[in-house]
Parts: C-alpha cells; sequence; structure tokens
C-alpha cells in the first residue's frame, strides 16, 4: 500500500439539506484550521429549505492551495438519494464512508475504491433519545470516524464545539458523545487508510481568522460609513445585509440612545435602488445588496443616478444566470451587466475583490469612490466568495480620512459666491469631468438645483437642446475616463522573459495561483495579472502589450471581461484566449490547467 | 403698487414662484401648483427646507413650476415614493413634497406607493389624478371609472383603484380628496399635509383639458364640477393663530396636527369624524356607489409614529454625520478578528 500522503486530503460529505450537516461539516473544518493545516470549505447547496442534496468539501493542504480541488480523496456517502453517483465522484484509490446500518445495496458497490463502514443510525439510536434532534446528530458520527481515520484531535474538536456552542453545555455534551461514538467504533474495528494523514503544524493557522465575503464586505461598508442600507432578500447576497443588521448595533455609535444608520428591508429591488438613489442625493452614505435578478431589476434607477450624478453603491454577489438560474452557485457572468447596467451610453466603476481584506478593504473604499465620482458603484463579489468560509489575514484597517468629493457646503458656497465663482451642477468646472454637487439640507441661497433623469444643461436646467445632451454625455465619459486612474490597479507577478500571461479577476485567483504552479511543474512558465477594478487601468494595457498569449479565466461562458478589454484595446484581442468555467461551481486548478493545454495544444496544430 | 403681502418669514408669494408651466393651457395641474404655492407661502415654511420630488409624467414635471429655490428631484417613473423613503432616511428634518399622477401613482408605482404608506414615511404626497396618461397621449390610466368613455369612444370596463382607500387601508395617516379647482378646500389641505408627520396623500381631481374633457368621460371639468360631494369646508390655522375666531363647537370639528396647528372642520351636513377609519372607507364606498367625488379630509390618524422616528434615527440627519460618528474604533475590528479566529 501507498505511504498516506501528509496534509494533503480532500473530503466532500454528500448529505441532504436540512439534516444538520452544515453544523458537523463547521466542526469539521474548525477543527483541521486549528490544527494549524491550511483548509478551505466549498458548501455546494441546493435552493431549498430541507431534503435536496448537499455537497461539502473540505480541503487540507500543508502547501497552502485553498481553492477547490478537483480530485475527491474521500466520499462520506451519506445521502441515499446521490450514493449512486457520488461513488464515482472518488477517485481511484480513494475511500468511500457510509452508514452499514443497513447493509450496502448492490448498485453501491463500485471497484477501485476502499470501503469503510460504521452504524451511525444504530449507534444514535443508543445514544441520542427519540426526537428529530436524533437525525441531526447522526451527522455528528462521521466527524468522529474522520477523527479516527485521518488523525484529528478529539480534543481539538470539543474546544471548537465549546467556541460553537460556548453557553450550552448540554449541547456540547450531546455532540461530542456522537462524535465520540463514531471515533471509538472505528478504533474498535482497527479500520486503517492509506490516503493521508493530517498533521498538526504548530502556529500554522497562527493570526488567521475564517470568516466569509459577504461578513467581511459588511464590515467593510460600516467602516466606511455605510449610513442609509436599503435591501431585499435574494440568494446568496442576503447574508451581507444580514451581517450588517448583526453587526450595526455593535459597532455603530448612538446619539441619545438613536441610532446613527437606518437598514430596511425593502419591498423589492427596484425600491431598494429608488431608496439609496433618494438617500445618496440627499447626502447620505447608501448601499444594497443583491445578485443577478436584483439588478436586472435595479437597472432603470442606475441609470437615473448615472445621469443624475447620484453617488450610491451595489454590492453585488453574482450566482448562476440567466433567469433564476442557480441560485446557490456561483458565477461571474454579470460583468457586462453591471458595467453597461441601464439603458442608453452607461459606464460604471466596478470594484472587484478577489479574498477577505479586500473584500472588507473595496467595500469601505467604495463609499469614497461614490462620493469622489458621483455615480453608482458596483463590488462584483460571487457566492465562493461570499458565502463560503476562507481562512484569512485578520481584516486591517486603513484609517485614511473620508473622501466626500466635491461636496460644497453653505460655508464654501458662500467663499464661492464671494469670489465672483458660480456653482454650476453639471459643468466641468475642473476638467477631470467631475462637477461640484450640493445637497438638500444645504440653506445657501444658491444650494438648490432640480435634479432630474431627463435632458438636462451644465446648471441642471432642463434641456433637449442637442449641444447640452451631448455635452453632459462627452463629460461623464470624461469622468469616467479620470476614474480609471484612481481604482484599484492590478496586481502582476512577472517574470522577464516569460511571454505567456495569465488574466483573472475576483474568486478565480486562488484557483489559478494554483494552476500556474502546476503549470510550471510542467514547464509552462506564466506571469500573471489580477484585474481588480473597471474601468481597466493602464496597467493592464501593458500587461497585454507585453505577451504573446493571455490566457483569461472567467466563471461564464462569453468571457464578458475578455470582450470589455477587446473592446478597449481591439490590437490586442488575438493574443487572448478565453479559459472558461462555468458549470456553478467554484474553478478549480485542474480546469485552468487542462484547458490552457488544449488552447496550446490547437494552437500548435493550427 | 400696493406693496405685497408678507408672510412670517418675511417672504413674499413670488418668493415661492417656480420656472413657467409647460402644461397645456387651462390643466388643472397649474391650479394645484398655484394652491401649493400658496400654501406654502401662507404656512410661512422656508422653501430652502423642503424638497420636492416626482417620478414621470405631466404631474411629475410641477414640482419645477413653484418652489424654485427648494431642492427638487424628478425621478423615474413610478419610484418616487421609493426615492421619497430615501430622502426621508437621510436627513428626516427635510420637508418633502410629492406629486405624482394617476399612471405613476397607480400603476406603475402602486407597489412602492403601498409600501411608503405601510412605512408612513413623512411625505405630503399629491396625485393629480385626471384618469388618463397625458403625456403618451391619451390612454386609459387605473383610476378610469367603469364606462367612462376615451377620446376615440374606447370604453374603460374595468374598475377604478380608489386612491383615498388604498390610503387609508395601507396606513396613511392623512388622507384627502380634492378637486383642482377647489382652491378654497385645497389650500388649507395642502396646510394640513404639510404640517402632518406621517404619509400625507392627496388624491386631487385634476381634469385633463387635452385628452379627457369630453362627453362620456368621468374626470372631465364638467362632469367632475357636478359631481362634487364635500363633507365639510376646511380651514387650517397655523400654530401662531388663534382658533376661536373660526371655531363654531356646535358644528365644527378640530384637528389638532403635530406641530400645534389646527384644521377646522366645517360641517355641511352629517356628522363626520375623520379618525373613524370604518366610517372612511364606508364613506368612500357610497360615494363611488352613487357617482360622487367624495373631497375633503377624509381620514386623519395623529397617534402613528412617522418611519424616521420608527426606526428611532437620530436627529442629526445621517447625511450629515462626520466619519467621527460612522466609523467604528479599530479595536472593534480587533475583538472581531479575535473571534473569526475562533
Amino acid at each position: 500500500m501507498d505511504t498516506p500522503l501528509i496534509n494533503d486530503l480532500n473530503i466532500c460529505v454528500a448529505t441532504e439539506n436540512g439534516s444538520g450537516s452544515a453544523s458537523s461539516n463547521n466542526i469539521l473544518f474548525k477543527a483541521i484550521f486549528k490544527m494549524g493545516i491550511p483548509c478551505s470549505s466549498k458548501n455546494m447547496f441546493p435552493s431549498n429549505i430541507q431534503g435536496l442534496p448537499t455537497w461539502y468539501q473540505i480541503r487540507a493542504n500543508g502547501d497552502g492551495y485553498l481553492s477547490r480541488k478537483d480530485v475527491i480523496d474521500v466520499m462520506v456517502m451519506f445521502n441515499d438519494a446521490t450514493a449512486a453517483k457520488d461513488i464515482y465522484r472518488v477517485r481511484d484509490g480513494g475511500l468511500i464512508l457510509y452508514d452499514d446500518s443497513t447493509p450496502l445495496a448492490a448498485n453501491l458497490k463500485r471497484d477501485g475504491a476502499q470501503y469503510i463502514g460504521f452504524p451511525a443510525n444504530k449507534l444514535i439510536a443508543k445514544l441520542v433519545p427519540a426526537s428529530p434532534l436524533r437525525v441531526k446528530q447522526r451527522n455528528m458520527v462521521y466527524v468522529g470516524a474522520l477523527a479516527y481515520l485521518f488523525g484529528i484531535d478529539m480534543a481539538v474538536i470539543k474546544s471548537v464545539l465549546e467556541d460553537t456552542f460556548g453557553k450550552k453545555p448540554a449541547v456540547i455534551e450531546s455532540n461530542m458523545i456522537c462524535i465520540d461514538a463514531g471515533y471509538q467504533y472505528c478504533k474498535e474495528q482497527n479500520f486503517k487508510q492509506n490516503i493521508a494523514r493530517l498533521e498538526p503544524i504548530p502556529d500554522g493557522n497562527k493570526g488567521k481568522i475564517i470568516t466569509e465575503g459577504n461578513t467581511a464586505a459588511a464590515l467593510g461598508a460600516i467602516y466606511g460609513g455605510a449610513s442609509v442600507i436599503c435591501w431585499y432578500p435574494i440568494t446568496p447576497s442576503s447574508s451581507l445585509a444580514e451581517a450588517m443588521e448583526y453587526y450595526l448595533p455593535r459597532l455603530r455609535k448612538q446619539v441619545d440612545g438613536k441610532k446613527t444608520y437606518a437598514i430596511v428591508q425593502a419591498e423589492d429591488e427596484i425600491a431598494s435602488a429608488g431608496m439609496i438613489a433618494g438617500a445618496g442625493w440627499a447626502g447620505a452614505r447608501a448601499m444594497t445588496s443583491t445578485s443577478g435578478p436584483g439588478v436586472s431589476l435595479m437597472n432603470e434607477t442606475i441609470g437615473l443616478a448615472y445621469y443624475a450624478e447620484i453617488p450610491c453603491v451595489f454590492f453585488i454577489i453574482q450566482r448562476g444566470g440567466p433567469s433564476t438560474g442557480l441560485p446557490t452557485r456561483t458565477q461571474q457572468a454579470d460583468i457586462s451587466l453591471m458595467y453597461g447596467a441601464s439603458h442608453g451610453d452607461t459606464r460604471h466603476i466596478i470594484l472587484i475583490p478577489h479574498d477577505m481584506n479586500s473584500c472588507f478593504d473595496f467595500a469601505r473604499q467604495s463609499f469614497n469612490y461614490a462620493d469622489r465620482f458621483q455615480t453608482p458603484v458596483f463590488i462584483a463579489m460571487d457566492l465562493d466568495l461570499g458565502m463560503n468560509l476562507w481562512s484569512s489575514e485578520p481584516l486591517k484597517l486603513n484609517e485614511e480620512p473620508y473622501d466626500l468629493g466635491k461636496r460644497l457646503s453653505a460655508e464654501q458656497l458662500e467663499e464661492w459666491t464671494k469670489a465672483g465663482k458660480k456653482f454650476r451642477r453639471y459643468f466641468d468646472q475642473d476638467g477631470d469631468g467631475i462637477p461640484y454637487r450640493t445637497v438638500p439640507g444645504n440653506q445657501h441661497r444658491l444650494a438648490s438645483y432640480f435634479t432630474r433623469g431627463s435632458g438636462h444643461d451644465g446648471d441642471a436646467k432642463y434641456s433637449e437642446d442637442e449641444h447640452d445632451y451631448k455635452y453632459i454625455l462627452d463629460r461623464l465619459r470624461k469622468k469616467h475616463d479620470t476614474a480609471r486612474k484612481f481604482v484599484p490597479k492590478p496586481i502582476i507577478e512577472r517574470e522577464r522573459g516569460v511571454k505567456t500571461g495569465i488574466i483573472c479577476y475576483g474568486s478565480s485567483n486562488e484557483p489559478v495561483r494554483e494552476a500556474r504552479d502546476r503549470l510550471k511543474a510542467r514547464g509552462l512558465r506564466t506571469n500573471h495579472m489580477l484585474i481588480r477594478a473597471l474601468p481597466l487601468t493602464s496597467e493592464v494595457r501593458d500587461f497585454l502589450a507585453e505577451h504573446d498569449t493571455i490566457y483569461f479565466v472567467e466563471q461564464n461562458r462569453d468571457g464578458q471581461m475578455a470582450a470589455i478589454m477587446k473592446d478597449e484595446w481591439p490590437e490586442f484581442g488575438t493574443k487572448i484566449v478565453s479559459v472558461l468555467i462555468y458549470n456553478g461551481l467554484p474553478a478549480t486548478p485542474l480546469e485552468v490547467v487542462n484547458q490552457i493545454f488544449a488552447a496550446a495544444q490547437s494552437a500548435k496544430t493550427a | 403698487m400696493a406693496e405685497a403681502k408678507l408672510n412670517r418669514l418675511n417672504l413674499a408669494e413670488k418668493d415661492y414662484d417656480g420656472a413657467p408651466s409647460t402644461m397645456c393651457r387651462g390643466c388643472g395641474h397649474d391650479a394645484i401648483s398655484a394652491s401649493v404655492q400658496r400654501a406654502y407661502f401662507e404656512s410661512s415654511i422656508e422653501p430652502r427646507k423642503v424638497v420636492k420630488l416626482s417620478g414621470i409624467g405631466c404631474s411629475s414635471k410641477t414640482p419645477a413650476y413653484f418652489l424654485s429655490q427648494s431642492f427638487g428631484f424628478n425621478a423615474v417613473h413610478g419610484r418616487m415614493s421609493a426615492v421619497a423613503t430615501g430622502v426621508n432616511l437621510a436627513n428626516h428634518n427635510l420637508l418633502p413634497i410629492g406629486v405624482s399622477g394617476d399612471g405613476d401613482t397607480s400603476a406603475i408605482g402602486l407597489g412602492n406607493f403601498c409600501h411608503m404608506m405601510r412605512r408612513n414615511v413623512n411625505i405630503t404626497y399629491i396625485i393629480e389624478n385626471n384618469g388618463v396618461y397625458g403625456l403618451t397621449k391619451g390612454q386609459f390610466s387605473a383610476t378610469a371609472d367603469v364606462g367612462s368613455v376615451m377620446k376615440g369612444g374606447k370604453v374603460n370596463d374595468i374598475p377604478a383603484i380608489d386612491l383615498a382607500e388604498l390610503a387609508i387601508t395601507l396606513g396613511a395617516t392623512y388622507v384627502a380628496r380634492s378637486f383642482s379647482g377647489d382652491r378654497k378646500q385645497l389650500t388649507p389641505m395642502v396646510q394640513g399635509a404639510l404640517a402632518h408627520r406621517g404619509s400625507a396623500i392627496l388624491d386631487v381631481i385634476s381634469p385633463c383639458v387635452t385628452f379627457n374633457n369630453h362627453e362620456g368621460s368621468t374626470k372631465s371639468l364638467k362632469y367632475v364640477k357636478g359631481h362634487l360631494d364635500p363633507i365639510h369646508d376646511m380651514d387650517f390655522i397655523p400654530p401662531y393663530e388663534n382658533i376661536e375666531a373660526d371655531y363654531d363647537e356646535g358644528t365644527d370639528h378640530e384637528v389638532t396636527m403635530h406641530d400645534g396647528s389646527h384644521i377646522i372642520l366645517h360641517k355641511l351636513g352629517k356628522d363626520y369624524d375623520p379618525t373613524n377609519k370604518a366610517q372612511a372607507i364606508q364613506a368612500i364606498h357610497g360615494a363611488i356607489a352613487e357617482g360622487r367625488f367624495l373631497t375633503g379630509l377624509i381620514y386623519y390618524n395623529p397617534d402613528r409614529k412617522e418611519f424616521a422616528e420608527e426606526l428611532n434615527l437620530c436627529d442629526i440627519p445621517l447625511s450629515e454625520l462626520g466619519q467621527d460618528m460612522l466609523q467604528p474604533p479599530r479595536e472593534a475590528l480587533e475583538r472581531i478578528n479575535a473571534e473569526m479566529m475562533k
């Protein structure tokens, strides 16, 4: 038999949703994290409350690769409905764990995989009194079995239970009994496997946190000064607004016992967008969170905010589209929707975080961009980033002052007036395309103006004049070009002489990082550019110019960002080869590597 | 030349002027704008504290035609209710007035309108109701009555939405109906709405002289005038004036507003108590059955909190809070980081 690998293991737990497995999987994941082993989790769950299949992958990797792994080493086969397929999801030589309270059906046997059975149902029948809870505790048994088989320290599991259920000692104890039963049974049977062993890494995850992107972004928004938050429930974005509901009362100061924020669950996404447009117009830092279908509904108001130049922030947690699509799966397929949201000529600022700290920091900064450029700003996240647990460096606060942009107070306006300078709401006074604004409540006699989504001139007067109309459109374009110089620049890793580049953004960064190492091991050295914003900056152009071949990894079908790039710099269009992953699951390094080699091969034979 | 009358802010009525109107000549909307302007003047309201909001349509253009010293926001079709909600959240010290039409409110914007009232957002919301889409040149709206005939002869056979009834049902706290031509009633009604904190809904029948003023229409000038059914005459008494001169204990009903002003309702027939919700709805139903336009202060609820108060927002507008108030301390983030290490 092979020697087991140390700290290199990918476990997939197949259960039904609503069966309590979220809790057991969470404990398993956190226990491995606490052992100091780099690890990640990917939850592939259905759009359903109870009874549909769900898979949870936990990857432990001593080398620190944290993307979803393409090859499954161990399958915990706890869902009869998917078992017949699940047995073939395991790699050859892999291990299948199952509940042998009843004999294994003939169709669930396959060659080339090791089976280990333990009677989870029977064990809990003895340990847990008959109750709805019993079903849920059944899942704790596999935690114990995995702990024994792979060497997860039971003391660590106990401490995770304490962290999780600190105030409920009875819950800790009843769970621990079930976990221990699984452990002891496997020990008594003297089960062995030779796939992997998990060994503690002292201080391995020291100082690291575990969180989801939606939580990190919610915290960033709170630190960024969000004061009007209007949202409508939609997966996978709801947990962002809910995290704000949870943290705002803890974090935000009160004035005389009253709140310094308003969080409103709107009646639909059209209303959320309308509310934040109103609040942004009136001078508050306003935001919403939604996903693709919500953006579709918000389109008209986004155009209003763009044309009337109103700051507001849209957190978009992308999921599988079109239509309802796959609400609980991940995609990067709303890039074109966001970039050109609404009718007419529009172009928006999009910030694209790729890890927990950029979710936090971009969320915070988004309000500065919105205020500085007086325009809707999007934060393009996705379900993988937003809802999966990621281990990360602690969230770091950049304490730079808020940038409120060109917002004139009554005092400033008075100084202007004395100096003979006129406030012209939609006129380009500084040559950067960004006008000055006042907000309602400003009591200066020259502060008020009439905002409208219909044609207007530089002085905010209604106008259908062709010159006035074109002037505003051109200035908006200029403003967008100014933004180019201020949005987050790409992160580039380059080695001199390497002529192959890989571009990606958002949650593709982690699989691409691993893919590049694999490509290198197979003789293909690559440079890398992580795009972090739209509009594209000049560094992006330079990177395109420097390379002969560019593989562009995106999690959508049509290469949406590549299309924007080709539109921007058609001269480099022929260099770009799209690597597209769009099955709704988080991208894997294997998919990236395979598509790149296939493309390289076909380029050679062509 | 006689000197213009000044109000308590030393402003003349012309200080409440807006840009010249672009409505059709004789349009009811202009008469409403004039009443609105008069109401602000008479109530001595500082125009710079007012924000004017609207959606899309003829009526939604009108905020440009009064109070040019106020900020205005002509948003998208049907979404003024949502925009107004956001404005209120950002700065609840502003005095919002919304002007909408029957298409903007009762069709495309119905959902947002309902939820604004459900939240009792502070606003004076005027619907300039003419039963027709004017700007798109004459299609039925959802407030067109059954049997009403369109210019080309088409008959409407779907029942109208009664916006006053809807407003009462959904939680608006000041619900009134008037007629654009009845300035005597409309001005104090608007003053009352401006003094009210909460959703004040004014359904004002405002005949469209171009597309809905013909024989067979139930929203023509002639038809409306012939079917008005005022519940009472109204007087608005600002907080600084004595009410006794206008108030007759025997026949009048007095309503005290949040800011200490009063509305005196002079009885015209039966007793009518506008704080009785069931009676208000019944009265509307009775009028609909008989083809009458019930006008006056139909419903008033002084007890319900407006939305910003319900949310317990601080007195300083959210829009004016600085980084010192908005950004939590670094240590708080460090504590959260520590919790996330578990």
